[in-house]
């Protein structure tokens, strides 16, 4: 029961932002005929391009045929491309999946020894400058720090080759190797912010009463911090790290085009631009659901 | 990395071997056939029907894949291509083309004289089910009549205008694509050079060398036009070793690649100006726009934007029109910020005014523009505001609804003079700066109408002396290309129209 309140909920979310999608394309300037057409665009032509696209018809009735075709499976073709939008999806969805899964792998390897190793020694040497380093990378906007991997593993140590991106359908490995370095810029900042997360939850728990009966059977502190206190922080790290997940499908975008991969966020852009309002829709009702699931799904019951 | 690798070995392999048998009769620095080239562009197509194709970026790309009657050569003439001659009648009134034969498309089948009437017919806009994706030539709109016939073994197409004009023949690279053939926007057939092999969104574009081409044959065995989201990112590319040629470098970008790239410098053949709303206060007074053509610097623009490279124009026309270009209005309006200010006191502005410029925020170029001439006006008092737009909005708000003070922005043209001067016609959709003169209107006509060469010179200076002495607007320059080839690579061609031409293209022999 609870689960399909849950589905209503995410469907009528899913709903509403479609909408909101629909209604943003018509305060743009621009349409999508208009950009086909060009300088050399006659009003007659264009009236009958307009035409053709339904650009014509009212708002709700184009919505409506929309979501129809959404419900059936269709998800219409693009109008620049000419080709069915689920085509266009399938080649660059796998690209920003497996990004976005490196990332959150780096995420979780990078930050639970790190905040553990805080948490076991708070206030010592080793805490301190940790914070100090945390507090740089949590401050470096993603999109910079994929600058800076660019130009210094990328330029200086040569370890790739900023820009040789190659899709996961041509390459499966040479696609992995190269993820790594955006993932990396993903990652960093968002470790940083999971590491503090972790070690100030883990610090709450010490305190309290079921630390100090454990540490009074006589476990050693690192037994309490692992087997006691771990597992009581963990429900708010999970909700914790639910968020950065959706935070990062829906935002490495920037960091696609610093990398030059060619995944969601870049079709997305080039969409935007192009008034390409299939594909811009399913887009966002791709990462609306991604996000509006995982967020339902971490969350602490 | 291991399919790179093969690429390159493969044609390396079966050149040495060529080589052996040849014993060696090559010298270093020759030209030797075959290998794989990677073109960085920075734009994604638009379309892959070239008669569909919007964007300078994609033409430049199809022109190795596509052709018409005639081509433009390096120089700016046209020269025969699916055509072998062509004649235009003394009164202007009727263009014949002898086919050439034997010219085959790249799916093998011989170009016929249906297939040329069918484009010539599409790019005019005369098919009966007419589809409104094509880009229909205005100019085009004289022709009254296509038709095919024989004069013995050979095909003649003759197109019949309803009124005169001398000019049509630069019109005449529209490209001759297989009749009826339905898959153009997906796999496209056309007689250049290269024919393609796969298009990639967002991704790449993959050519081979036509083997069956009529003419001489490209060099290289395999182009990629790799497609980067902006010139930072191929950039990068560029540096790393991933791209071979990159048109639209920067001045700080060329400086950077010195040695490790030769960098060659040609022309963007396109007039860049600041143009100004004719209709709208101010720029409603001559005086106004006179002050602010004294105002601009072009001498400095050019050195910052292009490291001195560049023309500065006065009009609305660059060189590559050779005589109909006219030359002395180059020094029309000297830097004067003396005389900008007296004319803006005249006018009424002695303490200055403030508008704002609408630029295209895709094309970083005119937003430098934009950015160096804030400073140059600022010092006569007028203030100039950014507001970079969306193509998408430029194309809506200043291209068609003329909604604008002023706008930054690069006009290109076929290889014909007229083609480039239409934008001032009165009243026409095109004339985004709503300038008005029925000196220029009738004498625009005349000029296309007129057979005599001189009498044409004299007409089109007439044209360029009337937007100038107007101060139509304020025409910047012919920016400078400035393209990084790898230095393994010769026989990159600049082109007097916005082409890549990699027919042209050879490794050298080392």
């Amino acid at each position: 029961m609870k689960w399909v309140r849950k589905g209503v909920a995410v469907l009528i979310a899913v709903l509403a932002l479609s909408f909101v999608t629909f209604l943003a394309f018509q305060v743009l300037p621009g349409d999508a005929a208009m950009l086909r057409l060009g300088t050399n665009a006659t009003p007659e032509a264009l009236e009958t391009l307009r035409e053709e696209m339904g650009l014509n018809d009212p708002l709700l009735v184009r919505y409506g045929r929309w979501i129809g075709g959404v419900f059936t499976g269709n998800l219409g073709e693009s109008a620049v491309y000419k080709r069915p939008v689920s085509e266009l999806l399938w080649q660059v969805l796998p690209n920003t999946l497996l990004m976005a899964g490196i990332s959150i792998l780096m995420i979780l390897v990078i930050a639970f020894p790190l905040g553990l190793l805080y948490a076991r020694f708070p206030g010592s040497a080793v805490d301190r400058a940790g914070a100090m380093v945390n507090q740089t990378m949590m401050a470096i906007p993603a999109f910079f720090l994929g600058l800076l991997i660019s130009v210094v593993l990328g330029l200086w140590f040569r370890m790739f080759t900023p820009g040789a991106f190659v899709s996961y359908d041509e390459s499966l490995s040479g696609c992995l190797t190269y993820l790594i370095f955006p993932a990396l810029a993903i990652a960093l900042p968002k470790a940083a912010m999971t590491v503090r997360f972790l070690r100030s939850s883990l610090l709450t728990e010490r305190s309290k009463d079921y630390v100090r009966t454990a540490r009074s059977k006589g476990l050693s502190e690192g037994k309490v911090l692992m087997l006691h206190m771990l597992p009581n922080a963990l429900p708010g790290v999970r909700t914790f790290i639910g968020v950065i997940v959706s935070e990062i499908i829906a935002g490495s975008i920037v960091v696609e085009q610093v990398f030059g991969v060619n995944g969601l966020g870049r079709l997305l852009i080039r969409s935007i631009s192009n008034r390409d309002y299939n594909v811009v829709q399913a887009i966002v009702l791709y990462i609306g659901i991604v996000v509006l699931l995982v967020n339902s799904g971490m969350e602490s019951e | 990395m291991k399919k790179v690798f093969a690429c390159f070995l493969l044609p390396a392999i079966c050149m040495i071997a060529l080589c052996a048998c040849k014993g060696g009769t090559k010298k270093p620095g020759e030209t030797k056939d075959g290998g794989a080239v990677v073109v960085g562009i920075t734009q994604d197509l638009d379309s892959l029907d070239p008669h569909k194709a919007v964007a300078a970026g994609t033409r430049e790309v199809l022109y190795n894949i596509f052709e018409g009657l005639v081509k433009p050569d390096k120089d700016g003439k046209l020269v025969a291509a699916v055509a072998e001659s062509y004649e235009i009648s003394a009164d202007g009134t009727t263009y014949k083309f002898v086919l050439r034969s034997g010219v085959k498309f790249h799916n093998g089948a011989t170009v016929t004289a249906d297939d040329v009437v069918y484009s010539l017919k599409r790019c005019a806009g005369r098919l009966e089910t007419s589809d409104p994706e094509v880009q229909v030539v205005p100019a085009f709109s004289v022709i009254s009549d296509i038709t095919a016939s024989k004069d013995g073994d050979r095909d003649v197409i003759t197109v019949t205008l309803s009124s005169p004009n001398t000019e049509l023949i630069g019109y005449f690279t529209c490209n001759i694509i297989p009749k009826d053939y339905a898959n153009q926007a997906n796999s496209p057939v056309g007689t250049g050079p290269f024919k393609f092999v796969s298009y990639k969104p967002m991704d790449s574009l993959v050519m081979e060398r036509f083997d069956d081409y009529y003419g001489s044959k490209a060099h290289l065995q395999k182009v990629t036009f790799s497609i980067s989201e902006n010139a930072d990112a191929a950039f990068l590319k560029l540096q790393a070793g991933n791209i071979d040629i990159f048109p639209y470098l920067t001045v700080d970008q060329a400086s950077e690649l010195k040695g490790k790239f030769n960098i060659e410098t040609g022309s963007m053949s396109l007039v860049q100006g600041l143009f100004l709303n004719n209709a709208v206060k101010p720029f409603d007074d001559v005086r106004v726009r006179k002050a602010m053509n004294y105002a601009v610097d072009k001498q400095e623009l050019l050195t910052m934007l292009n490291g001195g490279y560049g023309t500065a124009i006065g009009s609305g026309m660059y060189s590559t029109f050779g005589l109909y270009y006219d030359k002395s209005l180059e020094g029309a309006y000297p830097h004067d910020e003396a005389k900008a200010k007296e004319l803006l006191a005249e006018a009424g502005y002695a303490d200055g005014f403030t508008f704002t410029v609408k630029v295209p925020s895709n094309y970083v170029y005119h937003v430098q523009t934009a950015e160096i001439l804030v400073n140059q006006l600022k010092k006569v008092g007028i203030t100039m505001k950014i507001e970079q737009i969306e193509w998408a909005s430029w194309l809506s708000d200043v291209y068609k609804a003329h909604n604008c003070d002023a706008t930054i922005i690069g006009l290109d043209s076929q290889l014909a003079p007229s083609d480039i001067l239409k934008y001032y016609i009165g009243g026409s959709a095109k004339n985004f700066m709503n300038y008005q003169s029925t000196d220029f209107d009738t004498n625009y006509q005349k000029a296309i109408a007129t057979v005599d060469t001189q009498a044409k010179v004299d007409l089109y200076h007439k044209l360029q002396k009337c937007l100038s002495d107007d101060a139509a607007s304020v025409f910047l320059q012919s920016p400078s290309l400035m393209v990084a080839v790898n230095p393994k690579l010769a026989g990159y061609t600049f082109y007097p129209v916005y082409v890549q031409d990699m027919a042209s293209v050879y490794f050298k022999e080392n």
